[in-house]
C-alpha cells in the first residue's frame, strides 16, 4: 500500500499521480492521511483501484469517479462523488449537502447521514444511506436508486423523473409529482441487493418505495397547482 | 339655411396597449393554458449597437492602409491559470447551443466553419458529440445545471470548460426541450425517456454560490489537472457584481450574454421581459475587471446579438477580448432562408420569423432531430457558409479598425465610439455625437 500524508504533499501532487497511473497498474491499493478538509480529494479518478481516506475532506471528494474504490474513515463535505460514474465510494460517517449529485453510475453508501439534496439530479447511480437525508433529496431524480435506512426530510423527490427511493423511516413530505408506490416482489430483491451491495443490514420489508407520478412529464395546464 | 354635413367616419383605432400581438397572445393563452414557448432571442428593439457609431480617423488620429497594413486578430484566452490557454485566430467564437436543440449535421457544420476559421465551438445542453468533438479543432465543453451528459472523459477531451450559470435569453431560468424533440439519441444521451418534456434545472446542483464556485471550479482544474482555461457564463443582469465574483471565484474567462442572446426554446416572456441588453452589460464588466486590475488578464467575451463587423468592433471597443455568436451562426448555416418560404408558410410561420425551434419542424434541418429534416441540411455546404461568414465578421472588424488607426483589433477603445441617442451614450458610457456628454457622468462641455 502506498501512503500519501497531506501534510507533506499537496492534493495537486496526489491527484496528478492518481491520474497518471494506467489501467494495469499494480499500484492499486493507496492510503490517504491528514485530509484535513482538503478539497477534490481524489476527484476524476479513472483506473481500478483502492484508496483509503483517513480523516475528513471537504467538497468534492471523489468527484466524477469512474472504476475506482474510494473509503472515507470520517465525514465528507459538499458534493461527494458529484457525477460519479462508476467504481464504489463509502462513507464511514456522514456526509454534507448534495452527495452523489448527477450520478451517473457505481455505489455510493454512506454509513451515517446525509444533509440536503442527497442524489440530487442523479442519473443511474445508486445511493444507500445507512441514516437520514435532508430536504429536497433526489430532486428532479432522473434514473438509479436511494435507499435511506432513517428518514427523509422535506420535498422527498421534488420533480423526480424515473429514480427508484427506498425509506425506512419517516418521510416530512414528498415533493412535487413524487408519490408512494407498491413494493413489488421486483422492487423487494433489488432493494435487498443494494443493501446487501452496500454492508448495511436493514429489513427490506419495512422499507416504503416512492417514484414519479409521471403527471409533469408533458405540460398539461391541468397540472399547473404541481409545479 | 344647408343642411348639417354628416362628420367623416372615424377609422378604427387599434390600441397601442393592447396592440395585434397582444391580442394574439391573450386569445391564443385563453384556447391553450400554456404560456408560448419559442426559440430565437428577444424581437422586439432594445438600445443596441447600432445606436453607436465610430469616429474613424482624421487629422487627429492616423488610419491604417486597408487590405494593405496589418491589422491582427488573434486573441487568446485563459491566459489566468490555464496551462494550456486557447489561441484564437480571430475574436470571434461560437456560442453554446446543444445537441438536441440542434441536429447532428447542424453541429458538424459549427464544428467545421468555426475550424476552418481557427476559432472555437461550444457543447451545450446535451453534452458532447463525437462529430462535433471530431469536427471542432477547439472545443469547449459547457458544465451546465442539468448536467446532461457529463463525463469526467469527455471533460478532459475538452479543449476549455465553461461553467454556465446563465443565459441571457433567459437569466435565472432553466431550460426546457419539448418532448416532441427527444429522440432516442439525445434521451440516451440525456438518462431520461424518450418523449417527455425534459426540464434543465436553473442552478447547479451541488453548489449554491460564489463560495461554492471557487471550490467547484478548483475541482474541475483537479479533474483537468489546471491544463483547461475555465470560462463562466452569466446572463446580462448585474454584470458589475457577478462578473466580479467570477473572477473571485477563479474564472479565466467571463463570458457575458446579453438579453437579446438566443436560446432553444424559453418562455416569450422571458425572452423579452429579463435580463439587459448586451450594448448596458459591457462597460459594467469592463468596469468590474478594471477595479480588479484583472482587464486583459481574465478575458471577457461578450454576445447576444452580434450581426456584423460593426457589432463585433463596438463590442472589442467597449473591451471584450472576444465575441460569440448564436442565432446568427444558424442563419449563416441556413436557417430562416427565404428560399424555403413556403415550406415556412406551411408551418404557419414565414421565413425572417420563425423561431418555433423547440417544435422539431425545421424546414432548414437545423433544430430538429428529425432524420430526414435533418438530413437536409449539408454539413460540408453549410460549413463552408459559416467559415464564409466568420469571414467577413472578421474582415469588416479589421476594416473598422484600420480606419480607427489600429494594427490590432483588441485596440480599439471607447474613445473610438460615439452615440446617437442619450440611451446609448449612458449605456455605453461614451459621449452622445458632437458634444462630450456622458449621460451619468459629470463633466461635460
Amino acid at each position: 500500500m502506498i501512503t500519501v500524508d497531506l501534510d507533506k504533499s499537496s492534493v495537486r501532487d496526489l491527484n496528478e499521480r492518481l491520474h497518471r497511473l494506467p489501467p494495469e497498474t499494480n499500484e492499486k491499493a493507496w492510503r490517504v492521511v491528514n485530509p484535513k478538509g482538503a478539497h477534490a480529494l481524489c476527484a476524476g479518478l479513472t483506473v481500478p483501484i483502492e484508496v483509503t481516506i483517513d480523516g475528513h475532506p471537504g467538497y468534492y471528494c471523489a468527484g466524477m469517479n469512474k472504476e475506482a474504490t474510494v473509503v472515507v474513515n470520517g465525514h465528507c463535505g459538499v458534493g461527494l462523488a458529484e457525477n460519479m460514474m462508476s467504481g464504489e465510494v463509502r462513507v464511514k460517517g456522514n456526509a454534507s449537502d448534495a452527495a452523489g449529485a448527477t450520478g451517473r453510475g457505481g455505489l455510493l453508501v454512506i454509513e451515517g447521514d446525509a444533509g440536503l439534496r442527497c442524489g440530487i439530479s442523479m442519473k443511474g447511480i445508486d445511493i444507500v444511506v445507512g441514516g437520514s437525508v435532508g430536504h429536497m433529496s433526489a430532486f428532479m431524480a432522473q434514473a438509479g436508486s436511494l435507499v435511506v435506512c432513517g428518514d427523509a426530510g422535506s420535498s422527498l423527490g421534488d420533480s423526480i423523473y424515473e429514480a427508484r427511493l427506498y425509506v425506512q423511516g419517516k418521510v416530512d413530505s414528498l415533493g412535487a409529482d413524487c408519490v408512494e408506490k407498491k413494493m413489488t416482489p421486483h422492487h423487494l430483491a433489488k432493494l435487498e441487493q443494494l443493501l446487501a451491495r452496500a454492508g448495511i443490514k436493514a429489513d427490506p420489508k419495512r422499507f416504503r418505495r416512492y417514484g414519479s407520478a409521471r403527471r409533469l412529464y408533458n405540460f398539461h395546464v391541468d397540472n399547473v397547482d404541481a409545479y | 339655411m344647408s343642411a348639417p354635413t354628416s362628420p367623416t367616419p372615424m377609422p378604427p383605432r387599434r390600441s397601442a396597449t393592447f396592440d395585434e400581438y397582444a391580442i394574439a397572445e391573450i386569445h391564443r393563452a385563453a384556447a391553450t393554458g400554456i404560456y408560448d414557448i419559442r426559440g430565437f432571442g428577444a424581437k422586439r428593439r432594445v438600445p443596441h449597437f447600432d445606436d453607436l457609431v465610430f469616429l474613424g480617423a482624421s487629422v487627429s488620429r492616423y488610419p491604417l492602409e486597408g487590405y494593405r497594413e496589418k491589422c491582427a486578430t488573434d486573441v487568446v484566452l485563459g491566459t489566468r491559470f490555464a496551462k494550456k490557454p486557447i489561441h484564437l485566430k480571430i475574436p470571434v467564437t461560437i456560442a453554446g447551443m446543444s445537441f438536441g436543440a440542434l441536429s447532428g449535421p447542424a453541429k458538424e457544420a459549427l464544428g467545421r466553419g468555426a475550424s476552418a476559421m481557427g476559432t472555437s465551438t461550444t457543447t451545450g445542453d446535451g453534452g458532447m458529440t463525437p462529430e462535433e468533438r471530431g469536427h471542432s479543432s477547439i472545443l469547449v465543453y459547457q458544465l451546465l445545471p442539468s448536467r446532461y451528459g457529463m463525463n469526467p472523459d469527455d471533460l478532459r477531451k475538452a479543449d476549455a470548460i465553461e461553467v454556465v450559470i446563465g443565459q441571457g435569453a433567459k437569466p435565472g431560468g432553466g431550460g426546457m426541450l419539448l418532448g416532441q424533440k427527444i429522440s432516442p439519441r439525445v434521451a440516451a444521451m440525456r438518462n431520461l425517456p424518450e418523449g417527455i418534456d425534459q426540464r434543465s434545472a436553473c442552478r447547479h446542483p451541488d453548489w449554491t454560490g460564489p463560495d461554492d464556485l471557487t471550490i467547484k471550479i478548483q475541482e474541475i482544474r483537479e479533474i483537468t489537472d489546471w491544463e483547461k482555461p475555465v470560462y463562466v457564463k452569466v446572463g446580462a443582469t448585474r454584470p458589475y457584481y457577478d462578473v466580479a465574483l467570477a473572477v473571485k471565484s477563479g474564472a479565466d474567462v467571463v463570458v457575458l450574454d446579453g438579453m437579446q442572446g438566443g436560446t432553444a426554446a424559453t418562455q416569450e416572456v422571458f425572452i423579452e421581459h429579463v435580463g439587459i441588453p448586451i450594448l448596458a452589460a459591457i462597460r459594467p464588466a469592463v468596469q468590474a475587471l478594471q477595479d480588479l486590475d484583472m482587464h486583459r488578464k481574465v478575458q471577457l467575451v461578450v454576445s447576444g446579438g452580434i450581426r456584423n463587423g460593426a457589432d463585433v468592433a463596438k463590442a472589442l471597443a467597449l473591451g471584450a477580448d472576444a465575441v460569440a455568436i448564436g442565432t446568427a451562426a444558424l442563419i449563416a448555416l441556413g436557417d430562416n432562408d427565404p428560399k424555403l418560404e413556403e415550406e415556412y408558410r406551411k408551418i404557419g410561420s414565414a421565413a425572417g420569423c420563425y423561431d418555433d425551434w423547440h417544435e422539431g419542424r425545421d424546414p432548414a434541418g437545423i433544430t430538429t432531430q428529425d432524420p430526414e429534416l435533418a438530413k437536409r441540411l449539408d454539413p460540408i455546404k453549410a460549413g463552408r457558409r459559416l467559415s464564409n461568414y466568420l469571414a467577413v465578421l472578421t474582415m469588416e472588424t479589421q476594416i473598422i479598425a484600420r480606419a480607427c488607426g489600429k494594427s490590432h483589433v483588441l485596440n480599439l477603445e471607447p474613445e473610438d465610439l460615439v452615440a446617437l441617442t442619450i440611451e446609448a451614450a449612458a449605456m455605453a458610457r461614451v459621449p452622445l455625437a458632437g458634444t462630450s456628454w456622458i449621460p451619468g457622468q459629470s463633466g461635460g462641455l
